[in-house]
């Protein structure tokens, strides 16, 4: 009995591969095509919304059906590398951001996008996801980072609140006065990593990268400067990382509970703060010689190797274009869609808390850019993080720190 | 008197129950072949998951490491590039540091505790069989839910055992957030998992020692620590020998533990070769580096195991 099942299951198992491999070979010429979309854009909170975008799409559609798979954010860029490297990447996937775009694009993982219709992109993030005038991914979602603040703990202090005139000191110096270390509540937060650390360097009128994208450019009196910024707040303003700052979500929970006077992190954290008691509202982030803000955009990318690109491109263009995406998007609070209808954006403005989304527009103007070396992109990414850790912790100086991380860098961008 | 006319037969006759001996002169060309096959159908089970997933990935992996690859583009031919660029780069000596620091601070922990324990538990305790299961609990749980229970514990601000050194008025260090207690940190967590495992091979090895070895030292006037390295140690050195052997390999290729616990970090302070690995192939897109230092791995477990193996004459007494 026992071996009959067990050869049973097997028979059923061995039938079960045969039977999908058949079914992935060979196109079926009339019945609904399923196309495959693996993503990370729905995962923690949105499952629900994408899932409403699928069935708009599919009612829209009868003849596709699109299977989609969410995988969390961190494990993301190495499940969908492991699918491209065996082969078996699904039909439209996510590609976090147009650093990860390069890399794909020019190991042509990624199928020509052709016919998209333009005009209805935002042209500056349309133009990210282009290699030599052809399109190889659309962008689905833009977000960006700003300045959170508490209104009670401002008020309390007697302190105005910030505003996009700010710059470094003027952040300086309100959190020095809203720390109460005995109380337990920080005036700052900035993380001290890669993604903040190239942004203030801007602010700073300094740069990540020479011009030609060949040699560390950091290590500059305004670049101790600006990784003195970042570093400083630690043990003054801001938790250290014995107290459990860096860890994840501790910064956010620290806000909500409303021991946190000013935070910097991205507009994707609004659903988080939304049952939060706090009263709290954003501001663009201060500058020091200039403004400029980190942007963040997402793109959705067809296979090369698929098997369905009309019907995949549909669905890429769907997800990242349609009236209903867009929707969707606005009503839920979700990462904003990167369309260049004004209008349709413009409803964002009055959808409730945070009160001044107005800044959310704001910062977007400003956009320092981000660097992109290609394979060794997250190599450099942790280098530099690592050693601002480093100086953070006082194990090293800023200058020290700088140097150990320019010396890796410029190895990792020598090849 | 039946007994004996019994016990007279038995001997008087030829044994019944004797297994015929294998005639091998009278094997058929038919008989052999259907021999081999028998023994090749009993292999199959352990050799096809051997051939697929150990021998098949080692040789693909050498094919690899002679190759620059990101995983997406093709493969491009670089011969024993990835071996000199390895061999110059100091981060390899790093990883490798670590790896001996971890197998260092592991190895004497785990293996004195495992035999503390052992000892404890092979006297008539009230208990010890649910005291064996509890140590044993930890080397059959997943290294993913022990490594973040240890990060609790062990977390600097709110963690329990730093809350307990501030009762003691100790300011307790940074542990896994500190580069300097990175590694004794993962050290701790790997001891406390593999105790058990040693625990219960160096338990049948005690069981198998005969009691009146003990009692003739007793008689002699041999005290408990006389009797321990002078019976008990000697006689466990084959099970001893085991531990070692099997916790070296284990220890040169620690992995889960690092990833769950520290990543690699705090900058790089607990990468290990393994992690490194890891990171070169599914991070940093250096598959063929990341396939190099794989071999480089392998030649030197199995240089430290044959090494072992030779030496094991100078201090393994069996029976």
């Amino acid at each position: 009995m026992n071996r009959k099942l067990m050869a049973a299951i097997g028979l059923a198992g061995v039938a079960a591969l045969a039977m999908t491999g058949c079914a992935s070979g060979t196109p079926s010429s009339n019945g609904p095509v399923t196309i495959t979309y693996s993503n990370f854009i729905s995962n923690g909170g949105n499952e629900k919304n994408l899932a409403t975008i699928v069935a708009a799409f599919e009612k829209k559609n009868p003849d596709i059906k699109v299977d989609v798979k969410t995988l969390p954010y961190d494990t993301y860029g190495t499940a969908l590398q492991t699918d491209l490297a065996a082969g078996t990447p699904a039909d439209v996937f996510d590609i976090n951001g147009p650093s990860s775009y390069g890399p794909y694009q020019a190991n042509g993982v990624l199928a020509e996008l052709k016919g998209v219709s333009s005009s209805a992109y935002n042209a500056a993030l349309l133009d990210s996801y282009a290699t030599g005038g052809k399109q190889y991914a659309l962008p689905t979602s833009f977000s960006d980072v700003v300045l959170y603040y508490n209104k009670d703990l401002f008020d309390a202090a007697g302190i105005t609140y910030p505003t996009s005139s700010w710059t470094w000191a003027d952040e300086t110096a309100a959190a020095a006065k809203l720390t109460d270390k005995a109380a337990g509540v920080w005036g700052d937060h900035q993380p001290v990593t890669y993604n903040e650390y190239y942004k203030v360097l801007v602010q700073n009128g300094a740069s990540f990268l020479s011009k030609d994208g060949k040699k560390a450019a950091f290590n500059t009196p305004a670049g101790i400067e600006a990784a003195k910024w970042l570093v400083d707040k630690s043990g003054t303003t801001m938790p250290t990382i014995a107290d459990g700052q860096g860890t994840a979500d501790y910064d956010t929970n620290l806000f909500k509970a409303g021991k946190l006077a000013m935070l910097h992190t991205g507009i994707w954290v609004f659903g988080t703060f939304a049952d939060s008691p706090a009263n709290w509202d954003i501001a663009v982030e201060p500058g020091n010689k200039t403004s400029a803000n980190a942007v963040f955009s997402n793109g959705i990318g067809v296979s090369a190797t698929s098997k369905h690109k009309a019907e995949a491109q549909k669905w890429a263009e769907f997800m990242s274009a349609s009236d209903f995406m867009v929707t969707v998007r606005l009503d839920s609070g979700w990462e904003l869609p990167a369309i260049s209808d004004a209008k349709k954006l413009a409803t964002y403005l009055d959808k409730g808390k945070p009160a001044n989304r107005q800044a959310v527009f704001d910062a977007a103007k400003k956009i320092a850019p981000a660097p992109s070396i290609g394979d060794n992109q997250s190599a450099m990414q942790d280098a530099i993080t690592g050693e601002l850790i480093e100086a953070q912790a006082g194990r090293k100086s800023v200058q020290q720190a700088l140097d150990d991380a320019e010396k890796k860098i410029n190895t990792l961008l020598a090849g | 008197m039946s007994v004996s006319n019994a016990q007279t037969s038995l001997v008087d006759r030829a044994p019944q129950f004797v297994h015929s001996k294998p005639v091998r002169d009278g094997r058929t060309r038919n008989n052999k072949a259907r021999y081999a096959l028998t023994v090749l159908a009993f292999l199959l089970p352990s050799a096809i998951p051997l051939v697929l997933f150990v021998l098949g990935p080692m040789v693909a992996a050498a094919w690899v490491s002679l190759n620059q690859w990101n995983l997406l583009a093709p493969m491009k031919w670089v011969g024993l590039g990835n071996y000199a660029k390895l061999l110059s780069d100091p981060i390899t000596g790093d990883v490798f540091l670590h790896t001996v620091y971890y197998i260092v601070g592991y190895l004497p922990l785990v293996y004195i505790g495992g035999l503390a324990l052992a000892l404890a538990l092979n006297t008539a305790l009230k208990g010890r069989s649910f005291l064996r299961g509890i140590y044993f609990l930890p080397v059959v749980t997943s290294w993913i839910v022990v490594a973040l229970v240890w990060r609790w514990l062990l977390s600097p601000s709110n963690g329990i055992v730093n809350s307990a050194l501030a009762f003691f008025g100790v300011h307790g260090p940074g542990w896994w957030t500190d580069p300097h207690w990175a590694m004794p940190s993962i050290i701790i967590a790997s001891a406390w998992k593999d105790l058990g495992f040693v625990m219960v091979i160096l338990l049948a090895g005690l069981q198998a020692i005969p009691s009146d070895m003990y009692d003739a030292a007793k008689v002699d006037g041999a005290g408990w620590w006389r009797r321990l390295f002078s019976i008990t140690l000697p006689l466990l050195s084959p099970s001893s020998f085991f531990v070692l052997v099997i916790s070296l390999i284990n220890g040169f290729q620690v992995f889960d533990q690092v990833y769950a616990m520290t990543g690699g970090g705090p900058n790089g302070a607990s990468e290990v070769v393994v992690q490194q690995i890891y990171d070169l192939t599914f991070r940093y897109g250096r598959a063929g580096e990341a396939s190099a230092l794989s071999w480089m791995l392998f030649v030197v477990v199995l240089a430290v195991t044959v090494i072992q193996i030779r030496g094991q004459k100078r201090w393994v007494t069996y029976g």
